[in-house]
């Protein structure tokens, strides 16, 4: 699907300058300054705001509270606890400058300074269902654009039949990455016309906002119709290969996590059912409810999978 | 002065009576502070994002602390030769029973909401449920012979031998935590679980053993045929058999 390039304001207008300041950096001005303590709490929170049209591939289920999405995170590299990420990362990460590499089968390899990277095409606000490996789900409005916007850009040969993300592994910034539960630096993938579908997204921002650290600042890949852990955060490196790229989870538990790990309530986890799942932020005598087929996204996304045996390429 | 090995015995100073009610009182307030919590966390809605699953961990992390805490009286025991300390061991075990209860009721009610069929078959398919669920089972009993007229029912020895599952039950115990934890390839908690329970295992069998050679050797010492050491551990490992 293409992109409407008639828009009535120009990307450059969506987002002013100071948005592209990380929190670190919000965080020591405001310390630095002779502000309160109070008010540094006050700017110490997402304050970044960034503007976005609608899109019409939005769910209209109500999201998540933001509170309990960056407050309850998967992000290894900041640790494996719930808790580990929100309090690691928002102090620890530094989010500009930041370079994101785009190489291997592609005609035109380069280096995207993530400021120039968000203005590469008009941002949307595209409110997804997030379904975690984990039989937990949350609703988020997710900022950024379609993956195949930046795919276009950078031309991929013939030869690419595959996408990796690599996500930054710098131990000064990621406490998490001294245990060896992954083998970092975390790696994902997907085939590249998964890649090109216009429901996988190149995400800045949530909630209105720049992504907060903990949630994979400043650019991450959300892929809505698979378990969140294929959703790459913090990504400095994008590569177009032929062969199908090792992805961390795989190479760490190959018998429980495949290439694929598309959402599908009929192939278990070996360590527990995939049918049902539970919300957040619904209260503790609220029951599961049941998981739909790519995560609701069967419609869009089930022919990519046509032919294909879901229960061996899970 | 006698020359038994009796006289060698520690003799662990008497503890008053209201002492002991009173550390007795304070275990019992201590043993239900976790659940005070959960259910003020649960009232005032500050149980975080995943409610449910925060309840049944924190339930399942007490219940492991609490066996471990039963089976460490003993060893304890011996270390300081607080004999007192056995007072407390019912107590601990029955609250390590109680919690195992929630987080099975947890299990079952808030997260399967009473789907028999659903529960049933992931007890029996997941590993990390196969062994919980055999841990659980294997404390009903324990928990049913616990009081002193049960005690007196079974008679002391096959009391003690019925509840000498309690070891198979903490590693089962440990088993279920491990398995489940090993999803996230993060054994750092079940660990630490791992080499506590070792610990107090291992203290009871180096006790079992020097208890065994120093009554083999003093059996042998009655006997008055005190000779050559391979004799005594021949004695050892044929009461080992018995």
């Amino acid at each position: 699907m293409l992109i409407r390039r008639d828009l009535p304001y120009r990307p450059s207008e969506i987002t002013p300058e100071a948005v592209f300041r990380g929190r670190r950096l919000l965080l020591q001005a405001s310390l630095g300054g002779a502000i309160g303590a109070l008010s540094a709490g006050v700017l110490a929170q997402p304050a970044a705001s960034l503007s976005a049209r609608p899109s019409g591939y939005s769910t209209i289920e109500k999201p998540t509270e933001s509170s309990l999405v960056t407050g309850y995170c998967n992000f290894y590299e900041f640790g494996t606890d719930k808790q580990d990420p929100p309090r690691y990362a928002p102090e620890k990460l530094r989010v500009r400058p930041w370079t994101v590499r785009v190489e291997g089968e592609v005609r035109t390899p380069r280096s995207f300074d993530i400021d120039d990277l968000i203005k590469l095409a008009p941002l949307e606000e595209r409110v997804y269902r997030l379904r975690c490996v984990e039989a937990w789900s949350a609703v988020v409005p997710w900022i950024g654009f379609p993956l195949a916007e930046l795919i276009r850009k950078v031309e991929p040969t013939g030869k690419a039949k595959y996408v990796e993300f690599t996500t930054l592994a710098d131990p000064k910034q990621m406490p998490g990455l001294g245990t060896s539960v992954i083998d970092w630096p975390y790696t994902e993938g997907l085939r590249l016309d998964e890649a090109m579908h216009p429901l996988a997204l190149l995400a800045f921002g949530m909630y209105g906002h720049v992504l907060p650290a903990q949630n994979g600042a400043p650019v991450r890949v959300v892929v809505p119709w698979k378990y969140g852990f294929k959703s790459a955060k913090s990504i400095v490196r994008i590569r177009f290969t032929e062969k199908q790229p090792a992805t961390a989870w795989q190479k760490a538990s190959p018998s429980e996590y495949g290439f694929y790990s598309n959402v599908n309530p009929e192939r278990d986890h070996p360590r527990w059912s995939q049918k049902t799942e539970r919300r957040l932020g619904e209260q503790i005598f609220s029951r599961r409810r049941p998981t739909l087929m790519y995560n609701g996204y069967a419609d869009q996304v089930a022919s990519l999978y046509a032919g294909m045996d879901l229960m061996k390429l899970y | 002065m006698s020359s038994s090995p009796r006289a060698f015995a520690f003799v662990p100073p008497a503890l008053p009576a209201t002492t002991l009610g009173i550390i007795r009182a304070s275990v019992f307030v201590v043993a239900l502070l976790p659940l005070a919590g959960l259910v003020q966390r649960g009232v005032a809605g500050t149980l975080g994002a995943n409610p449910v699953e925060m309840v049944l961990r924190s339930l399942g992390t007490w219940t492991l602390v609490l066996l471990l805490a039963t089976l460490a009286i003993t060893p304890l025991r011996r270390v300081t030769g607080w004999a007192w300390l056995v007072r407390l061991r019912r107590m601990l075990g029955l609250f390590a029973f109680f919690y195992a209860t929630l987080h099975v009721g947890a299990f079952v009610w808030l997260d399967h909401w009473f789907n028999w069929a659903e529960i049933l078959a992931d007890v029996v398919k997941r590993p990390y449920l196969n062994f919980g669920f055999a841990a659980y089972v294997l404390l009903i009993p324990l928990a049913l012979t616990s009081t002193q007229a049960m005690v007196r029912r079974l008679g002391g020895r096959n009391w003690l031998r019925l509840h000498r599952s309690v070891y198979a039950i903490g590693v089962l115990g440990v088993l279920h935590f491990w398995f489940h934890k090993l999803a996230k390839n993060d054994l750092s908690q079940p660990v630490i679980y791992a080499v506590v329970l070792a610990l107090l295992l291992g203290m009871r069998l180096a006790h079992t053993l020097s208890a065994r050679t120093i009554a083999a050797s003093s059996g042998a010492l009655r006997q008055g045929r005190v000779d050559s050491p391979a004799k005594s551990s021949a004695t050892v490992s044929r009461r080992r058999t018995q």
